[in-house]
């Protein structure tokens, strides 16, 4: 069968999948909903939050990102792992015994203000929408790709999918669909990068295989080999990186914290029954993402290989068929810029003859390693499934924040739980088109901004929820200008650095050389110093909200999660 | 001991442990990853430069272990405060 009929197998099945989940597990009442009923095993959750958390970003182009950035990619793989022990430690088990259904909740309850409330509302609907954006964008990618059909009519497609089972289903329906495209995204994921494995080094664990000598008999290791093809070539060492040390901190910590604080994974530990569930699901959360994190450098090492081997000073003519086909899309360039027939790939852009987008190295590897079509195939279903998840994730967090935080606490109190479903309904089908809105039509700045979604998160929520379970003195007038002055403090950064906006600026103006997706980490310390101080001018919070500091301490009496 | 007792025990008993725990979190992935990376790079296990290996790899390990090293810790203390019921 063609690379083609086996997309729209795989395809077809995975998508029939996930709408019967969804008719199964339709959610029946608010509870349901925003947090599934509060019922949800932590082996279930844990898939989930894994593929909740695994965007199209970390499907499709982390991995060709580290096959360009060597060593510097480092700070994806660690950034976005290492903020599960701070979610773990930090933040999961104190928010599941809080029990309520949102971050804007705990915020608003905690500090004792609707000003509170509407802040985080507000800062969780700017990351939310952000990034959900950047999701259906690639939803359309992967459609028009692999399925031949137009970009915008891949967002349509994937807008429907995924109102039929958010609107349907709430959070109850997404969780048990995630569940299914984990399984989908981490088997579609391995199984080239095992194939290629075995190709290049004659290892079938691809996190060992990155580290072993070459098949070819030569005995050289592997990553000896593509640190040598690339000075040759005149890029950095692979194992050495371009970035400075303390941007390259900078970003790390910004990423890790900004995935501690990101709404729609913090709410995936309001679904299960117990603190210890929590923990529990945590754990289990981190595992199904290190499969596939601890593979995508092995990924980017094998497909940067493979690429130099290919492609380098090779004649033009006897490119193979992958080649053409990706020339076709215009992500792959090539310009005989001296007229002799052969591919210079270099890192002298005057003499550089070749251009590669970073989505090409997941998205071609399997045709670059010529494995058989249905393992093609595996890659797009893969890739939807981990798009899919978090969009719909998002779009939870945002209807919830629109039909709970601002509506049912602040505007309608005394709603029914059965209209406030329907608006929560209503919200998250305005939010898809929305969103699918910005996916046919994208700003230009959206790419740029997704990334600064984390930073946004990190300059805003994380400093508010660590302060107001570890620090019982924290009062709302700290924690409010703390948010505050730490996500405009982000936004003025971004602006000036990212859209030339505030006289703009180029890397060397950067502050500390502190680069904006790494900025969320200076505007973090900002947010905590200004919360500190000006918590220490303003009185202490009164004694019910300190006592329910101590009760979220302490992990018994969750139990009765259901009397919400 | 009063309820109240208790439960400042326990919360001091978690600090502990949550520093210990934040202290290797922190020394693998901004201490061997990044800031020690080219000093361990000088040690190769296997094709791997060590430094690197830490920050694309070793890291994540250390992270899941350090999670569930966590729950274990925490069920014990939960059962020593009778807080698991």
């Amino acid at each position: 069968m063609s690379v083609q009929i086996w997309t729209y197998v795989l395809v077809a099945v995975s998508f029939a999948i996930y709408i019967g989940i969804a008719i199964w597990s339709r959610a029946g009442s608010t509870k349901e909903f925003y947090v599934a009923g509060g019922g949800v095993s932590p082996l279930a959750n844990g898939m989930a939050t894994a593929a909740d958390w695994m965007s199209a970003a970390s499907f499709i182009s982390m991995a060709g990102i580290i096959s360009f950035m060597g060593y510097d990619g480092a700070v994806y793989l660690m950034g976005w792992t290492g903020g599960y022990v701070l979610l773990a430690l930090l933040l999961a088990p104190y928010l599941r015994k809080f029990g309520k259904f949102t971050v804007p909740d705990f915020i608003g309850d905690r500090y004792y203000s609707a000003t509170a409330r509407t802040v985080a509302v507000l800062c969780a609907l700017l990351v939310s929408f952000t990034y959900v954006a950047g999701q259906m964008r690639g939803v359309g990618v992967v459609f028009s790709r692999f399925l031949e059909v137009d970009i915008n009519t891949g967002v349509v497609i994937g807008m429907v999918i995924v109102l039929f089972y958010a609107v349907l289903g709430g959070m109850k329906g997404i969780t048990y669909t995630q569940v299914a495209q984990y399984c989908v995204l981490i088997f579609a994921f391995m199984v080239p990068a095992i194939f290629i494995s075995i190709q290049m080094t004659g290892n079938p664990v691809p996190q060992l295989g990155m580290g072993d000598t070459l098949a070819d008999g030569s005995g050289t290791y592997l990553l000896d080999k593509l640190n040598g093809l690339s000075e040759e070539l005149g890029f950095a060492k692979y194992t050495d990186g371009t970035k400075s040390m303390i941007d390259v901190f900078a970003i790390t910590l910004a990423l890790m914290v900004g995935t501690a604080g990101l709404p729609h994974v913090i709410v995936r530990f309001f679904t299960v029954p117990k603190v210890k569930d929590a923990r529990k699901s945590a754990g289990l959360a981190l595992l199904f993402i290190a499969i596939l994190y601890t593979t995508a450098p092995a990924v980017s090492a094998f497909a940067r290989t493979n690429l130099i081997e290919t492609v380098s000073d090779r004649e033009y003519t006897e490119m193979p068929e992958w080649f053409t086909n990706w020339e076709a899309t215009g992500l792959l360039t090539f310009t005989d810029k001296n007229a002799d027939g052969r591919i210079q790939y270099l890192a002298d852009e005057q003499a550089n003859e070749l251009q590669i987008d970073n989505d090409i190295m997941v998205l071609a590897n399997p045709e670059i390693a010529r494995l058989p079509n249905w393992v093609v195939a595996l890659v797009a279903a893969g890739g939807l499934a981990a798009a899919l998840s978090t969009a719909a994730g998002l779009l939870l967090v945002i209807s919830t924040s629109v039909a709970h935080d601002l509506i049912k606490k602040q505007i309608k109190p005394d709603m029914s739980d059965k209209t406030e479903l329907w608006i929560a309904r209503g919200s998250a089908a305005l939010a898809v088109i929305v969103a699918g809105y910005f996916g046919i039509n994208p700003p230009g700045f959206v790419a740029a901004v997704v990334a600064l979604a984390f930073g946004l998160a990190a300059a805003s929520f994380f400093p508010a929820i660590i302060l107001g379970i570890f620090y019982k003195r924290m009062n709302k007038e700290g924690a409010v200008s703390g948010m505050i002055v730490g996500i405009l403090f982000m936004l003025f950064y971004m602006m000036k650095f990212k859209f030339a906006m505030f006289g703009g600026g180029g890397e060397e103006d950067w502050w500390f050389g502190i680069s904006p997706e790494g900025f969320g980490m200076v505007a973090m310390i900002v947010n905590f110093i200004v919360a500190l101080v000006v918590n220490s001018f303003t009185p202490e919070p009164p004694a019910e909200v300190q006592e329910i500091v101590e009760n979220i301490r302490i992990p018994g009496g969750a139990g009765d999660a259901v009397s919400h | 001991m009063t309820s109240k007792q208790r439960a400042t025990a326990y919360w001091k008993e978690n600090i502990k442990y949550l520093c210990i725990l934040l202290s290797i979190w922190f020394l693998v992935s901004y201490g061997a990853g990044i800031v020690f990376k080219d000093l361990l790079n000088h040690i190769h296990i296997g094709g791997f430069e060590l430094g690197f290996w830490f920050a694309q790899q070793g890291a994540i390990y250390v992270f899941v272990i350090l999670i569930f090293v966590y729950i274990r810790l925490m069920n014990k203390l939960d059962k020593k405060y009778g807080y698991d019921k």
